[in-house]
This record gives C-alpha cells, sequence and structure tokens, in this order.
C-alpha cells in the first residue's frame, strides 16, 4: 500500500511556519504539473480572493498565503463539523530554472493556478537537421 | 452512505466520527477503484442549523455549478458531481495531491426541509447550502388553556 492510499482527502495538515496572527492554519493540496516551458502549480484555496492572496518569492523560496474571511456561523446549531476554516500557507523551494521575473497567478473558483516559466537555457529546443 | 447526526448530544458526534473512521480504514484496499476510494470523505460537509433553516457548506474548489448535482427530499441531502483533471495526458507531474473522479454523498438533515425553497450558491470554490425547514418541523407555540372554574 502506498501512501496516497492511506490519505484522506477530507484531511487537512495543519501548516508548518506560524503567523503571528492565532488563526487556524493549512497547507493547501496542491499539483504540480511540468510542462515543456513552465511549471504549472495547482492549489486548492476556497474560500478566499484574487485580492487575498498573497505570494511573495524570495531568495529561491516561493510563499503562497491565503486570507480566508471567517465563514464560520455564529450562534447557530452545529450539526456536524467535518472541516474548519482558516488562512491557506505553504511555501516552496524554487530552483534556479525558473525565470522568476515572469511569475503569474489567476485565482478562479477557488484554485491558485500559478505559473512559473522556465528559463529560456532549459526549454527543450528543436535542432533541424540540415541535409546538403 | 447516509450519516444519522442529531446535533449536540456528543453520543452521537461519536458514532459519526466512528463512522468516517470506518470509512477510511476500508479506503486502502488496492483492489477498489480510485473513484470508490474517493466517495465517502469528499467533499467535506459543514452543517449547522437555526429556528429556520438547514444549512450545508462544502469546499468544491475547481468545480463549477454545473459540474455539482443537488438533491433535496425531505429530511435528505445529496451532493454529488464529478471533479475532471484539468492537465492533458502528457504532462509529467512532480506532486498530485488534488484528488479527481465522481462524488457522492448523502446525508439525513436533523428536520425535515421544504425541497421547494433551496438555495445555493457556489462561490470562489464554496458551496452553500440555505434549507428552510419545513412547516411542520418548526416548533410551535401550544397554547394552554385553563379551564374555567
Amino acid at each position: 500500500m502506498t501512501t496516497m492510499a492511506i490519505e484522506k482527502p477530507a484531511e487537512r495538515e495543519i501548516a508548518r511556519t506560524e503567523l503571528t496572527w492565532n488563526r487556524p492554519q493549512f497547507r493547501p493540496n496542491v499539483d504540480i504539473v511540468e510542462r515543456p516551458d513552465e511549471l504549472t502549480v495547482l492549489a486548492d484555496m476556497p474560500g478566499t480572493s484574487a485580492e487575498d492572496v498573497n505570494i511573495q518569492f524570495e531568495n529561491g523560496t516561493l510563499t503562497l498565503h491565503g486570507k480566508v474571511k471567517d465563514r464560520d456561523p455564529q450562534e447557530t446549531g452545529c450539526v456536524l463539523q467535518e472541516y474548519g476554516v482558516g488562512d491557506f500557507h505553504r511555501t516552496f523551494q524554487v530552483s534556479e530554472i525558473i525565470d522568476t521575473a515572469r511569475i503569474s497567478a489567476e485565482y478562479e473558483d477557488g484554485v491558485l493556478i500559478l505559473h512559473l516559466p522556465k528559463t529560456e537555457a532549459v526549454k527543450p529546443r528543436k535542432i533541424a537537421v540540415k541535409t546538403d | 452512505m447516509a450519516l444519522r447526526v442529531n446535533g449536540s448530544h456528543s453520543i452521537n458526534r461519536l458514532r459519526s466520527v466512528m463512522d468516517r473512521l470506518f470509512d477510511s480504514a476500508f479506503e486502502g484496499y488496492p483492489q477498489l477503484t480510485r473513484d470508490v476510494w474517493f466517495a465517502p470523505t469528499f467533499p467535506a460537509v459543514n452543517v449547522w442549523e437555526d429556528t429556520d433553516n438547514v444549512y450545508a457548506e462544502a469546499e468544491l474548489p475547481g468545480l463549477k455549478l454545473d459540474d455539482i448535482e443537488l438533491l433535496v427530499m425531505g429530511d435528505e441531502l445529496t451532493i454529488k458531481g464529478e471533479r475532471k483533471d484539468v492537465c492533458e495526458d502528457e504532462v509529467s507531474y512532480h506532486r498530485k495531491e488534488r484528488d479527481a473522479g465522481y462524488f457522492n454523498r448523502v446525508f439525513r438533515l436533523p428536520v425535515g426541509v421544504d425541497a421547494e425553497k433551496v438555495e445555493a450558491t457556489l462561490r470562489d470554490g464554496v458551496l452553500t447550502v440555505t434549507m428552510p425547514k419545513a412547516d411542520e418541523a418548526k416548533p410551535r407555540k401550544i397554547e394552554v388553556k385553563t379551564f374555567p372554574k
């Protein structure tokens, strides 16, 4: 059995670096896909918005942070609670092959899509073979 | 699988926790297809109520309203749909943590709700369903008459 079989999709990991606010924080699930010209990062961050997402890149470390407004209902009776609501936070080490000046991101339907374009030097280049 | 949850009693909370524990214990069998693993615990759902309504909220990032089917009947709420993988086949994954596939969850609500008046919104990946309680389910004040002496 691989580790993936044991992971429950509904569970969320608590983020490792802590913020000074005492709010719950979660580590968003992420897909990292390698394409010929870029690395695409898709992160599940429902409940935040394009303005509340903070992406920082410093010294080869990429930090994703999504601020989530409190949605927990006050003064109502809880019947079932399977997840908590809190900010999203995750950091990655980005290798040198990324052209950091051209990193871009979109946020749609609760998913943050981050485009990390590769530097020109590492893109696969097709070399035409000339014949005499 | 229908979950019967009944509000504040801690014994019922223990039971729903045990239900989920057993669900997840069976998730690891390699003979089952990936879609069956995915079925019992996605999406995670919160349900709460006040005097007039029952509310359900689920996190469904990457899904549009067309991908989700909501069914309400009496005191049963069904949330089902399919989350598709957005990437084409010829990419290589460094990490794949976001699952894809069919999901189908059924909940037994604490009271019957009026299916005609149910409203649902999907915003930034958060689905909120507002279900007004059926009139029979709302508490009714009963007047006590006294007999004349």
